[in-house]
């Protein structure tokens, strides 16, 4: 449930986080039927303004949000009304919030977190604005933002991408060059630990990033399928082209930094900006951490590299965030149309142009703004020939959290033993997945 | 909780329902008759308002989770309820890899809690009852960490702990590849580590207790032992310590409960990662989010409430037997 950080950071996720357990422990001790009381407004349907509820609540993209509804109010006559709550109580409510009287639309990740509340018939379907906006998106983008019926429930604003990020001027100094097989990559670790540095970083406090190493390893060995059917509990999870997967990850697990249960992932970044480390595998947002201009500009990364040369480096993880429209929208006209805004290059340029640490998800926005960063990360993305989202967004989240977050960090502690952690999680993958 | 309702209970019981008593009953006892009809509603409201929300709050709450244990529920509409009988508890029981180590966690902060720091905070007590000097300054040292929040007192012991920045492993230049220790990721030292933060606090808490124990012996049974020329650790043994017999019960009440309930310090600290696990941890885990479990959240809270009801009845059974030998 903490992995809410996924797609953008948190800056001290772990506060807020407790303070947010705590509450939310009261609350659900008074009773749950209080919960969906709260939360969205009860005004009249007003056909001049449209309710959003938004989880927008850092800074950087609160600010690039603000403008973006300013734009569309000058442009339409419409006023959004924004309701914004901190991100993870979002999350954490989002349950009892779209079973309440939510806001028109509402801040949402694609993948399965969205098809888990399209099928729950907490959304409503907008293939009317996909008619319009389709041609804005790349297959990849329009594959993500339906749902298990086909139909359309997201329009997706803002990705950002997972891969494996280096410092260049370390590459330069000792030579070396960027991996694109299995082979070359264990070579490269071996010699950077020759070299007196930490091969890979890596911190798994928060539990989450090592789901990401998983996907990466498991999508090159066993191909997107085979992840997606995995993800959706339909694989075994004892089946042997998973446990090669875990192999895989075994042989690298020596050249990633020590004792990384203990360390967040912001800490993990300092070793990638002190030169302690080579490489990290991350999302985009470890930019986030390069305080400094010139380390910064320094930042590069490369596709995680080939492991079954049937699949090479096909799929990119690439977690969206976007927006939904709630089940029963009091304004569903101006809802449409606010939509229909937020699927345009416009509305995304005006994003991007104030967080720089994500890119575009339309294929039409205008990219001459980017830093050489957010172009590479783009031009990735659009050649992907598959998608996917996170772990915990590809799959079930009380799954990932209560089962797969615990089971990695045993794995990463001490990955002997991959046989019966793979029978102790398919055991109960399959109680959660048939509980419906 | 309990307590609350044992108080309210007799009071709502004396109050009879407005209306119900004859005239005649009323002319029967006439001291009743200072209560106009008046004070009897305002009584009733009084005493029926938060024994209602009493109710409502707690014990059908308490009841929902007890039933919900036996179900899985997403939390999305009541028709997701589906009954699974004794599912949830068979899954705990056999494959949740987190539950065990859990409940040994729990009983294991109860066995240090009750080993190290409380005997702690009674020896610092029994020095702070000796009038010595400065002892407003110690006693104060010694109970600040109980005035700061758990929560606080996690963060405070993560900078003493984190293994690259720390302060532990940068004395002892441990955040090396090579010679590193992880006190937060390494299942055989974390839950050490947040033992020690935890008795941290605890020794102040119990030092507080005991001097308030220590407070109500009479000096003149030390007086009668000094005379009787008992050293000062014969005094303590055979004097002292058998006078604060009910403080040592509401001690072990305390570090009973605290053991129980321990869960900021950890969720700050690691969020219950390998080695720290504890039920209430896993409880929360379990239900709060996005697609929560609530069935099997509360199939471990109904595990915890077993727990603590076990605890629990027999020191009431114990309190209750002598206040009526009394």
């Amino acid at each position: 449930m903490h992995s809410s950080s996924l797609g953008r950071p948190m800056p001290s996720p772990g506060r807020r986080t407790v303070l947010r357990g705590v509450a939310g422990a009261a609350a659900l001790g008074a009773g749950i039927p209080l919960l969906s009381a709260c939360g969205g407004s009860g005004a009249a349907a007003d056909p001049k303004t449209v309710t959003l509820g938004s989880n927008a609540s850092d800074a950087v993209p609160k600010k690039a949000f603000a403008e973006i509804y300013a734009a569309f109010t000058k442009k339409s006559g419409i006023t959004v009304d924004v309701n914004t709550k901190d991100h993870n109580t979002f999350q954490e409510q989002i349950n009892s919030y779209l079973q309440g009287t939510p806001d028109d639309v509402f801040n949402w990740f694609a993948g399965y977190r969205m098809q888990f509340f399209a099928a729950k018939k907490l959304a409503t379907p907008i293939d009317d604005v996909w008619q319009k906006i389709g041609v804005n998106f790349p297959d990849a983008m329009k594959a993500l933002s339906k749902g298990e019926d086909g139909k359309y429930y997201f329009v997706p604003i803002s990705t950002s991408i997972w891969g494996v990020f280096y410092r260049k001027s370390v590459f330069q100094q000792h030579g070396y060059t960027v991996p694109t097989t299995w082979d070359q990559l264990v070579a490269l670790c071996k010699q950077m630990k020759k070299d007196g540095m930490v091969p890979i970083a890596f911190g798994d406090k928060d539990a989450w990033p090592a789901l990401g190493t998983f996907d990466q390893i498991n999508f090159r060995t066993n191909g997107y399928d085979f992840h997606v059917e995995l993800m959706a509990g339909k694989a075994s999870w004892t089946d042997a082209k998973v446990r090669t997967a875990f192999d895989h990850w075994a042989e690298l697990l020596p050249y990633h930094q020590d004792g990384a249960v203990g360390r967040t992932w912001q800490d993990a970044a300092q070793t990638l900006i002190s030169k302690k480390a080579g490489m990290y595998l991350f999302g985009s947002f470890v930019a986030q951490q390069f305080t400094n201009k010139a380390d910064l500009d320094d930042l590069d990364f490369f596709a995680f590299p080939e492991i079954n040369p049937a699949y090479g480096q096909d799929t990119v993880e690439a977690p969206t965030d976007g927006f939904m429209l709630s089940k029963a929208p009091k304004n569903k006209d101006g809802a449409l149309k606010f939509l229909e805004y937020l699927g345009s290059p416009e509305a995304e340029q005006i994003y991007l142009k104030s967080d720089p640490s994500l890119v575009a998800a339309s294929s039409k926005a205008d990219t001459s703004s980017y830093t050489a960063l957010q172009k590479k990360a783009y031009a990735t993305i659009s050649g992907a020939k598959h998608l996917t989202q996170f772990m915990d967004r590809d799959s079930r989240p009380d799954f990932t959290s209560t089962v797969m977050q615990p089971a990695l960090q045993k794995f990463v502690r001490d990955p002997k033993g991959v046989d019966g952690l793979l029978a102790s999680i398919e055991r109960q993958k399959k109680t959660i997945f048939a509980s419906g | 909780m309990s307590s609350e309702t044992i108080t309210k209970t007799p009071e709502a019981a004396a109050v009879p329902p407005p209306g119900t008593a004859s005239p005649k009953k009323r002319a029967v006892l006439g001291h009743r008759r200072l209560l106009t009809r008046r004070d009897r509603i305002t009584l009733g409201l009084m005493a029926g308002v938060p024994t209602i929300l009493h109710v409502a709050l707690v014990w059908l709450t308490a009841l929902a989770s007890i039933a919900l244990a036996f179900t899985t529920w997403d939390g999305i509409g009541f028709g997701s309820i589906k009954w699974v009988g004794l599912d949830n508890f068979r899954e705990l029981f056999t494959s949740n890899p987190q539950f065990w180590p859990a409940v040994e966690h729990n009983v294991v902060w109860f066995v240090v809690l009750i080993l190290i720091p409380t005997p702690f905070g009674l020896f610092l007590a029994v020095q702070l009852d000796k009038q010595i000097r400065f002892s407003r300054v110690y006693q104060t040292a010694f109970f600040l960490p109980v005035v700061v929040s758990m929560a606080v007192i996690g963060f405070v012991w993560q900078l003493v702990y984190n293994p690259d920045t720390g302060l532990i492993n940068s004395l002892i230049g441990a955040n090396e590849p090579g010679h590193y220790i992880d006190w937060i990721g390494d299942p055989d030292l974390n839950l050490w580590a947040i033992l020690i933060a935890a008795s941290w606090r605890h020794a102040g808490y119990m030092m507080i207790l005991y001097l308030a124990g220590l407070k109500g012996v009479d000096p003149s049974l030390r007086e009668a032992s000094a005379l009787d020329g008992a050293n000062e650790w014969q005094t303590f043994k055979n004097v002292v310590f058998p006078t604060l017999r009910p403080t040592n019960t509401v001690v072990l009440v305390v570090t009973i409960i605290e053991a129980l309930r321990a869960f900021d310090l950890v969720f700050v600290f690691n969020k219950g990662a390998q080695g720290t696990e504890l039920l209430s941890i896993l409880v929360t885990n379990n239900i709060i989010g996005e697609s929560s479990r609530i069935g099997y959240g509360s199939a471990i809270a109904v595990v915890l409430l077993v727990i603590s009801l076990v605890v629990i009845i027999p020191y009431l059974i114990a309190t209750f037997r002598k206040e009526r030998s009394a």
